[in-house]
């Protein structure tokens, strides 16, 4: 059966509203989950946890979010993502838009990547694994 | 005062399930200023919402520590949910249980219940439904440093599962 993306959205903001103590209004499309909604970095393994259980999937650690690539010197310099940090971006993260932060590629905005709609497409893409 | 809000361990079960017991005695300070006596309203004893809590909070905790036999430091990362039904009183004691939804290297979450059992006539009631995250430390908090040891699951606890009956780490 296949799952819509109105689906899929709905679940994702039951998700968030649940995991992050968000009002439904606020869960839109491109709300960013840590500077709209106030995502802390323990949240997000609430939410990884939530989605699995909402939709019946398996998420790997790192998966939906990178764990080590922000930590690891030859992807970053002064502050900045490298040219090879991002080649590895957009392959670990292809359910992100990534055009934006590869203007500034400063590592303090890299979690600004992170909004409804990357979790509803990170969502989409697992399901369709499956 | 001892920090520790459970009594007795009476059922752990490995990655599943974990039942521990708290009886709800007048003599605890905690129970003392909550709440005090004002104008024409008596002293009402109850044992504090946030307390219960805890007591989940270290119900939980050793299931999730002894998932992974206790090499984890396993700390509280966050509240998910706690409704209250009712309050718990001196005399009545409360049963936790706590049951792991996921865990895995970064941490694990739970859900559990509190029933509130009343040795008077047998009956129970649910006082409380409480969800949990906990975080393993070592694996989340990079560039910080924790003690070698495992801090968390210090002699009290070892103390409980050792005093319910079971082995301690």
């Amino acid at each position: 059966m296949t799952v819509t993306q109105e689906e899929v959205f709905d679940k994702v903001r039951d998700v968030l509203v649940d995991a992050l103590g968000a009002d439904e209004e606020e869960i839109v499309s491109d709300a960013k989950l840590v500077s709209d909604l106030g995502a802390e970095s323990i949240d997000f393994l609430d939410i990884v946890f939530r989605l699995e259980k909402a939709f019946g999937i398996k998420i790997e650690q790192g998966e939906m979010i990178p764990d080590n690539v922000l930590q690891d010197s030859q992807y970053i310099q002064d502050g900045k993502v490298t040219d090879t940090g991002m080649t590895e971006l957009r392959a670990r993260l292809p359910h992100a838009d990534l055009d934006e932060f590869d203007a500034s590629r400063d590592v303090e905005e890299f979690s600004d990547i992170f909004t409804v709609n990357t979790v509803v497409k990170f969502v989409q893409s697992k399901l369709g694994d499956q | 005062m001892r920090w520790i809000w459970i009594d007795r361990i009476l059922e752990l079960e490995h990655a599943r399930r974990c039942v521990a017991i708290k009886n709800v005695s007048l003599a605890e300070e905690m129970v003392h200023d909550h709440f005090p006596a004002a104008g024409n309203r008596p002293a009402t004893p109850v044992m504090p919402n946030t307390l219960i809590i805890e007591g989940m909070a270290q119900t939980a905790g050793i299931l999730v520590g002894h998932a992974n036999d206790f090499r984890e430091k396993v700390i509280l990362a966050k509240i998910s949910r706690a409704t209250f039904h009712d309050v718990a009183r001196p005399g009545f004691c409360l049963r936790f249980e706590a049951l792991i939804d996921r865990i895995d290297s970064n941490g694990a979450s739970t859900s559990g219940s509190v029933t509130l059992l009343d040795p008077a006539d047998d009956k129970q009631s649910k006082l409380a439904d409480i969800e949990l995250l906990f975080s393993h430390i070592d694996k989340n908090m990079s560039g910080l440093a924790f003690p070698e040891h495992n801090f968390v699951f210090g002699q009290q606890f070892k103390d409980v599962l050792r005093q319910s009956g079971f082995d301690s780490p």
